[in-house]
């Protein structure tokens, strides 16, 4: 915690994401993109942070993000991935899903591709609150309740829920899971014709509303949810249509979770209360001591399972023992803050933005 | 808009101004004028990004500010709200610097005046140091805001024959009027060096800087020792001069009657000095440096009468330093507030000297006092920037009396364009059991779904307020549509309601009949029947829904399984079935066939009931 930089920079952030880094380069991510939001024209920003060679005259400001290129964006930015090294796309509360394109030496950013009112209702434009891409397919899902593929034949889903659609997340090539705001997943199969959902979870009470969902890096069945209440469930899709695990997490909205990319074992949630969660399990047998009780075929596998290791075949995540637990969670920002809206892991390397209108880094996050 | 006359109206933060058709003389002018408003700022700095850093962090202090603890008594609080005052102090200086590098030079010397008007406050009032320690902290702050002495120095020292430079001396003595003896000293060495005849002066006068006793607060020493030790050194500076010990070297002699306070010699380097507090400051260090709080007044009144030589009226930057000067906060705050054309810097100030206790609680005409009247306008000012808005919401939380209110009518009007900023205003509204609010703003975001054709986000809005009325509104929507197109939309809505379908009598008749549906789909005749009866006998259904009912129930009544399963309560059913025919048939127009079909229906099955019924069992 102590190596957490704070730089305030005008802006609310909305989004942030790390510039993906070469699969061969063995360093820390040094490159991330902002997005703003409620400001009267907002910005998509690349900040560059790290030893690339920055002239910085103390230690102080080694940490410092400096503002390496930016560009204006129409709306708020509600979501922003990058597609590869060179672009990223964001998606805007004008219902427009646009591609943007970083040149040469991170100097300029610039518009390459809009797909405008993407997402709208009969007579107005609606927002577009979650677009994911995994190379070289884009989906996007907006307000309107329409789930969009972007390809040569560009196949939209209409009315593919009546509520608001909050986030949308790839589970294999051809398939997307989504959420919304009556507390449901959805699964959606691509190869199938026809406007129905393949799969729809939900937990039984009350239906509140979910935000945010990431799947499990390594186990494709395997998905996180953070919704309006605060509650992190882990889903197991396989396995009927209730949540494995309920924890309790944050006292409001919880606006993104992740898993970390290479360390499945650690997840990062954040919320509109202004705190930021780190998750560690233990790999192995151990358990988290407040899983609900479950089936017994689960538990006769991870019996057998090789301790130890994220080379076990189940994940920490849904083992069923409950009797011994072992999930610590960690605050990591230093203080309560306005509400933290976004984050992104990568290595060891964790930004953040607040409504503060502040970026948090940290550069040494222990996974 | 010129030539015109023009109408305003007020808004939060600005006012709208817009073109009439008014004349003075003569008829109303027929020609149409621009159609357009104009919108006039009056605050446009908190449109600048790097102020906003400012408003940012200062918001952070501020909010940690009021989380201390209460039980301690305000004086071992003291040092707590001293490094707070250096904290909001250091964030103005970081944007001072942010705005140098760029290109706002018009900012700086506004937030250079306010850090100098802020540092005095801190020592003088928060930090409220007795005499002897007074005199230290007021020479701090001089040397904080006099930072040229040390780019000229290093000039001088830098340049290949320092003794020779032009600004030698120059330096040498504005050390000396800083009170920084041991710099002054290095750089005097340097002349001596080169003259070794006239090294004895050179040592004597080295010997007098260093012999200046400066009071030590964490010694040992007492105020009275010091000040008794500081008269002999006076003295003897005093008799240098008297027996022209230094009357070969003109530099020297100046410093000399620097040394023994001689405001002549002082006034004669105004340039040196820079400012008349600057003055009042070196005055008091050769002088008087046991000076008392209370004096403090009397020396800054003639030292800016005597430094400012009525040539032109005082700024309003020193009158401001003189109400400090004669400890008169509110004069200060006064002043302040007509001087800036933002609040942030006397809302913050205000609200600091009142956690230090140090102001008197006199009740303003509108009910609140000082430190609320001033957080509440700026907090407001806050809400009128279509971002910083989410700041003020903590300003607002820490106003006792009118914060609430203002908060509500503030929230209310808050544009919401997304979803997600609906969600983060009503978890503000939630958290503060604003009901009224939360009701206003989900109908709202629900009205506007419903007009968008979006059913399912419309009754997530209604369950979130709990609006019973609206979601009935929806219901008889979704059951518009059904009589409409004989199925149902929105199926992955009404199949999962669970609880909230509770939330209103014509939702549950939803979810009930399309679970009905659903069971006869499945060919689940004997429960579909039940929940048909539940659903009359309840009474929960629409009368318009009756007739759609009795009709559903016709092919029900002729499955087998279905009278064996009602073998009991077959009569009850025929009579509840009767009953509510009865009432139809009265009131309604209904198509002919259907009616022959019910009725047959119906006789058909009370013949049967009365059969079954009269059949004794063996």
């Amino acid at each position: 915690m102590e190596s957490i930089n704070a730089k305030y920079v005008s802006q609310k952030i909305s989004k942030t994401r790390w510039r993906p880094v070469h699969a061969a380069a063995l360093h820390q991510p040094t490159c991330f993109a902002t997005g703003s939001w409620d400001n009267e024209t907002n910005q998509v920003c690349i900040w560059g942070v790290g030893e690339t060679g920055m002239a910085c005259e103390d230690d102080e400001l080694e940490g410092d993000p400096q503002l390496l290129c930016e560009c204006k964006h129409g709306g708020d930015v509600l979501d922003l991935q990058f597609l590869d090294q060179e672009r990223l796309i964001t998606a805007s509360s004008t219902g427009a899903v646009t591609i943007y394109k970083i040149h040469a030496d991170s100097q300029s950013l610039s518009v390459a591709h809009v797909w405008d009112r993407s997402h709208h209702y009969q007579r107005a434009s609606a927002p577009c609150t979650g677009v994911v891409c995994s190379s070289p397919d884009v989906v996007s899902v907006g307000e309107d309740g329409r789930v969009i593929l972007y390809k040569a034949d560009q196949r939209g889903i209409k009315n593919a829920d009546s509520s608001t659609i909050h986030a949308v997340t790839f589970l294999r090539t051809t398939e997307v899971l989504t959420v919304n705001s009556i507390g449901q997943l959805k699964l959606w199969d691509f190869r199938q014709q026809g406007n129905e959902p393949a799969q729809i979870l939900s937990l039984t009470g009350d239906r509140v509303p979910l935000h945010c969902v990431d799947r499990h890096p390594n186990q494709q069945h395997i998905v996180a949810t953070g919704g309006q209440d605060g509650m992190l469930c882990i889903w197991d899709v396989r396995q009927g249509n209730m949540p494995f695990s309920l924890m309790e997490a944050h006292s409001a909205e919880m606006w993104e979770v992740h898993f970390h990319p290479t360390n499945p074992d650690h997840l990062f949630t954040c919320s509109e209360d202004g705190s930021l969660l780190h998750w560690e399990t233990s790999s192995g047998l151990d358990t988290p001591s407040f899983l609900q009780s479950r089936n017994t075929s689960i538990m006769s596998r991870s019996a057998a399972a090789p301790a130890g290791g994220n080379q076990s075949l189940i994940s920490a995540w849904l083992n069923g023992d409950s009797s011994k637990g072992r999930l610590e969670t960690t605050h990591m920002l230093p203080s309560q803050t306005l509400s933290v809206n976004s984050l992104d892991v990568l290595g060891q390397c964790l930004v953040c933005g607040t409504d503060g209108e502040a970026v948090y880094i940290n550069r040494q996050v222990p996974v | 808009l010129r030539q015109r006359h023009v109408g305003f109206e007020w808004g939060t933060g600005d006012i709208l101004v817009y073109e009439t058709n008014f004349k003075l003389q003569g008829a109303g002018s027929a020609r149409s004028g621009t159609p357009s408003v104009h919108v006039v700022r009056k605050d446009e700095d908190i449109y600048s990004p790097i102020l906003r850093k400012l408003f940012n962090e200062s918001h952070h202090i501020f909010v940690g500010l009021q989380n201390i603890q209460e039980d301690l008594p305000s004086k071992n609080k003291k040092p707590q709200f001293v490094s707070i005052s250096k904290n909001y102090r250091s964030v103005i200086r970081a944007c001072m610097e942010e705005l140098q590098q760029g290109a706002g030079a018009c900012c700086v010397s506004i937030l250079l005046a306010i850090e100098l008007i802020w540092n005095l406050c801190e020592v003088l009032f928060i930090d409220a140091a007795p005499a002897g320690v007074l005199l230290l902290h007021l020479l701090d702050w001089v040397r904080l805001h006099k930072a040229d002495v040390d780019e000229r120095a290093r000039e001088v020292l830098q340049s290949e024959s320092p003794t020779h430079h032009h600004a030698y001396w120059e330096v040498v003595i504005s050390f000396v009027l800083q009170g920084r003896m041991d710099e002054a000293r290095q750089v005097l060495v340097k002349q001596a060096n080169l003259q070794p005849a006239s090294r004895p002066i050179y040592q004597l006068m080295d010997s007098l800087l260093q012999k200046m006793p400066i009071f030590n607060p964490g010694g040992t020493q007492t105020l009275t020792e010091f000040d008794v030790k500081w008269r002999h050194w006076h003295e003897e500076c005093d008799r240098c001069l008297q027996d022209n010990s230094f009357a070969s070297n003109r530099h020297l002699e100046t410093i000399c009657k620097i040394l023994v306070g001689d405001e002549d010699t002082m006034l004669e380097h105004k340039e040196l000095l820079g400012t008349w507090y600057h003055f009042l400051v070196s005055r008091l260090l050769y002088f008087h440096p046991t000076v008392k709080p209370s004096e403090l007044h009397y020396y800054a009144q003639s030292s800016m009468d005597m430094f400012l030589d009525f040539r032109s009226a005082p700024e309003p930057l020193d009158s401001i330093l003189l109400a400090a000067f004669e400890f008169d906060i509110h004069q200060v705050i006064k002043d302040c507030s007509i001087a800036l054309n933002n609040w942030w810097f006397v809302a913050h100030l205000t609200d600091l000297l009142d956690h230090c206790k140090l102001l008197q609680s006199h009740n303003l005409h509108f009910g609140s006092n000082l430190r609320e009247f001033l957080v509440l306008e700026y907090a407001s000012g806050l809400f009128s920037h279509h971002s910083l808005w989410q700041l003020a919401v903590d300003y607002f939380d820490h106003c006792p009396e009118f914060g609430r209110v203002y908060l509500e009518l503030q929230l209310e009007r808050v544009p919401l364009e997304t979803e997600r900023k609906a969600l983060k205003v009503l978890r503000i509204c939630e958290q503060r059991q604003m009901n009224e609010q939360v009701r206003s703003i989900c109908k709202i975001m629900a009205k506007r779904a419903l007009s968008n054709n979006r059913l399912g986000s419309a009754l997530s809005w209604s369950i979130r307020a709990k609006d019973a009325a609206f979601a009935t509104l929806i219901s008889e929507r979704f059951l518009q549509d059904y009589c409409k197109r004989g199925s149902f939309s929105d199926l992955d809505l009404i199949d999962n309601l669970g609880p909230a379908m509770l939330l209103s009598d014509r939702l549950t008749f939803l979810g009930k009949y399309r679970e009905f549906h659903r069971l006869y789909g499945e060919k689940r005749f004997t429960e579909a029947a039940k929940l048909l009866l539940s659903l009359m006998t309840a009474k929960i259904a629409p009368r318009s829904f009756w007739m759609t009912l009795l009709v559903d129930a016709l092919p029900l009544l002729e499955q087998k399984e279905v009278l064996e399963e009602l073998f009991i309560s077959k009569l009850s059913v025929s009579l509840s079935l009767s009953l509510s025919a009865v009432c139809l048939f009265q009131d309604e127009d209904i198509e002919s066939t259907k009616l022959e079909l019910l009725r047959l229906a119906l006789a058909r099955n009370l013949a049967m009931a009365i059969v079954k019924e009269g059949t004794v069992e063996a």
